[in-house]
């Protein structure tokens, strides 16, 4: 038997697994305040209940994840479709650009003006 | 007889056309021959490719640069264009051009959003509820003869049971309409228009603060012989109890009174209110479109009769509300809109279900997250505020006390709220509700509660949703701060309230 299936079975991997998989979906979200939130969202329910002990509810709550990412995933993919200038506040590259290859590129408008 | 001509021309035509082929075959025979020879393949002269038809911008450029600079002994990026300032580079190349103004803009020039009383963005879980239903499930819900109009009615019905959900009601007192602005002509109207009918009862009461609809409403009552009171509100924003009961007559119908108001975000009395209506057998409305899915709501325990609901401010989709119409003791109403009988009659029309559907999910998502929303907003709320009452002269308008976190209204003394935004450009805000943001007139809200034409003129409104985040209200402090600041530093009010003259003492010069 090999390590992997010793561990897929495994409750904790399991909720861990889907944990990074939220997260890292979240990161998807073209729009700052979408994805801000989502990875705040998720963050804080895993916290919320982390001290959970019941089988059946973590199972529940596991089911719930698992709705969650597969909105996740339609929904950034829909978000990436649709993309729009970044908000002022958004970090990233900044400032004007300084090398002639012309690497940052950003759709000009700003919204149905 | 018609088609004599058009059968000459194309005879002509064909013949013409034979000898033309003719003609060429003649010529090209040879060298087409001498083709076909040694490898017995027929070739055209020069080879399609694909390659060939396009033209490699690349290539393109690179030909243009190695052109530049035998013509001038320069690099083409190095040259200046005359006139223009740009390099010539940009010049040989429009895409360079178009890079270059478009790396400028990279510090991202979206304001944030800080309107969430106006609307809220559609949460992305809304937007997911209700694409299957833009899609493919497409049936009309009121279709009862085959699957299609089954599954839709499936959903809607469940949408109405997680509205009903949210404010403690039973689903078949939900009724879907366009919005809170629906629901609020159709509750006063109805009510009125309804009992009126016997001339005994002729008396709504309503308040000063109410939103535009409401108080629009019950001017046009005005012209079918209803008579309205606009109760006054105290300083702080909320209607007085004892006003209110001595405003109540005999012929009272229906006092009208909203939960959150829009502007100053105070949360009126609403369960008292309720008690003394029930009490005097007085219909209850309530615009409670800034307050579902935000505070916690009991149309049962509030004793509210009517209640209006929208869907684009718990983050569901624009065009949709709902009104709460209770069924026990029934609450009669004449409907507006009539047709084929569909929401028990009240609202004809046929539903649109995706638009329902989104905004059930907002409910159900504002029933299961309201404890952590309400949470969070209230921590950036508490922020924002402590941050722009520091600055000195600007006081927050509303009770401190009963209030909606979620809306932060304050006034800047000494600024114009109209010139703050548009100094605040990099910020989407607004100086009262999204109706009136057009007119310069100060809010009369604000009006209401007496404040003076200079603080109304002076405010500005601040509005915090499930997704704005710490950063943000950071940069809007920050943003505000120096705005201000700037904004006072021109103002020769400002010298004179910093040297110590108080302005009210002084005699303006009549023009």
């Amino acid at each position: 038997m090999s390590l992997t299936q010793a561990t897929k079975g495994d409750m904790p991997y399991q909720v861990r697994s889907l944990y990074r998989s939220l997260l890292r979906q979240s990161r998807q979200f073209a729009a700052y305040n979408f994805r801000e939130y989502a990875k705040r969202r998720t963050r804080d329910a895993f916290r919320e209940h982390q001290k959970e002990t019941e089988d059946r509810r973590i199972q529940e709550l596991m089911q719930k994840g698992i709705k969650e990412l597969q909105v996740l995933k339609r929904q950034t993919v829909i978000s990436q479709f649709y993309q729009l200038d970044k908000l002022v506040v958004e970090g990233g590259k900044t400032g004007k650009q300084t090398g002639e290859e012309g690497s940052i590129v950003r759709q000009k408008d700003t919204g149905w003006d | 007889m018609s088609n004599i001509t058009p059968n000459a021309a194309r005879q002509a035509l064909r013949a013409c056309s034979r000898r033309c082929s003719a003609s060429t075959v003649s010529r090209f025979t040879p060298r087409a021959a001498s083709a076909l020879g040694p490898r017995g393949r027929r070739n055209y002269v020069s080879e399609t490719k694909p390659s060939n038809a396009t033209v490699n911008v690349d290539t393109a450029i690179k030909a243009d640069h190695k052109a530049f600079l035998n013509e001038t002994g320069k690099k083409s990026k190095d040259a200046l264009m005359p006139t223009t300032g740009m390099s010539a580079d940009v010049m040989m190349s429009p895409t360079a051009g178009i890079l270059k103004q478009a790396t400028i803009m990279d510090e991202g020039t979206r304001p944030i959003y800080l309107d969430m009383q106006a609307t809220t963005p559609t949460d992305p879980r809304v937007v997911d509820a209700m694409l299957p239903f833009m899609t493919g499930l497409y049936g009309n819900p009121h279709s009862r003869t085959h699957a299609y109009g089954w599954e839709t009615d499936e959903a809607v019905e469940q949408a109405r049971a997680r509205i009903a959900d949210l404010i403690g009601a039973n689903p078949k007192e939900i009724i879907f309409t366009s919005g809170a602005t629906e629901s609020n002509n159709m509750s006063i109207k109805g009510v009125a228009r309804f009992f009126g009918r016997s001339g005994k009862k002729n008396h709504i009461i309503t308040c000063q603060t109410e939103h535009k609809c409401v108080l629009d409403s019950c001017r046009h009552l005005k012209d079918e012989g209803f008579e309205t009171t606009y109760l006054p509100v105290q300083p702080n924003g909320l209607v007085d109890m004892a006003q209110l009961e001595a405003a109540m007559r005999p012929e009272t119908i229906l006092v009208s009174i909203m939960t959150v108001n829009n502007e100053i975000g105070v949360v009126q009395p609403v369960e008292e209110i309720g008690r003394l209506c029930r009490s005097k057998k007085i219909f209850f409305h309530t615009d409670a479109a800034q307050a579902v899915g935000k505070i916690p709501i009991d149309v049962n325990k509030m004793n509210v009769d009517l209640m209006s609901i929208s869907g684009h401010k718990i983050y569901g989709p624009k065009g949709i509300g709902a009104c709460y119409v209770r069924r026990r003791p029934r609450v009669r109403l004449e409907p507006i809109i009539s047709g084929g009988g569909q929401e028990r009659g009240l609202r004809s029309g046929t539903l649109a279900p995706p638009l329902c559907i989104g905004f059930g999910e907002a409910a159900r998502i504002c029933k299961e997250d309201m404890a952590y929303d309400s949470k969070r907003i209230t921590a950036l709320s508490n922020r924002l505020l402590e941050g722009l009452l520091a600055m000195e002269q600007t006081s927050l308008n509303g009770d401190r006390e009963r209030h909606y976190p979620g809306c932060v209204n304050v006034s800047f003394a000494y600024v114009e709220g109209e010139s703050l935004l548009m100094a605040l450009k990099d910020i989407a805000l607004s100086s009262g509700s999204a109706c009136t943001s057009a007119s310069l007139e100060p809010s009369y809200v604000l009006r209401a509660l007496g404040s003076s034409d200079e603080s109304a003129h002076s405010s500005i409104r601040f509005g915090i949703g499930r997704f704005t985040t710490e950063e943000e209200i950071d940069y809007v402090l920050k943003a505000v701060r120096e705005r201000v600041s700037f904004l006072r530093e021109l103002s020769p009010l400002w010298e004179l309230v910093q040297e110590g003259v108080d302005l009210n003492t002084i005699e303006w010069s009549q023009h």
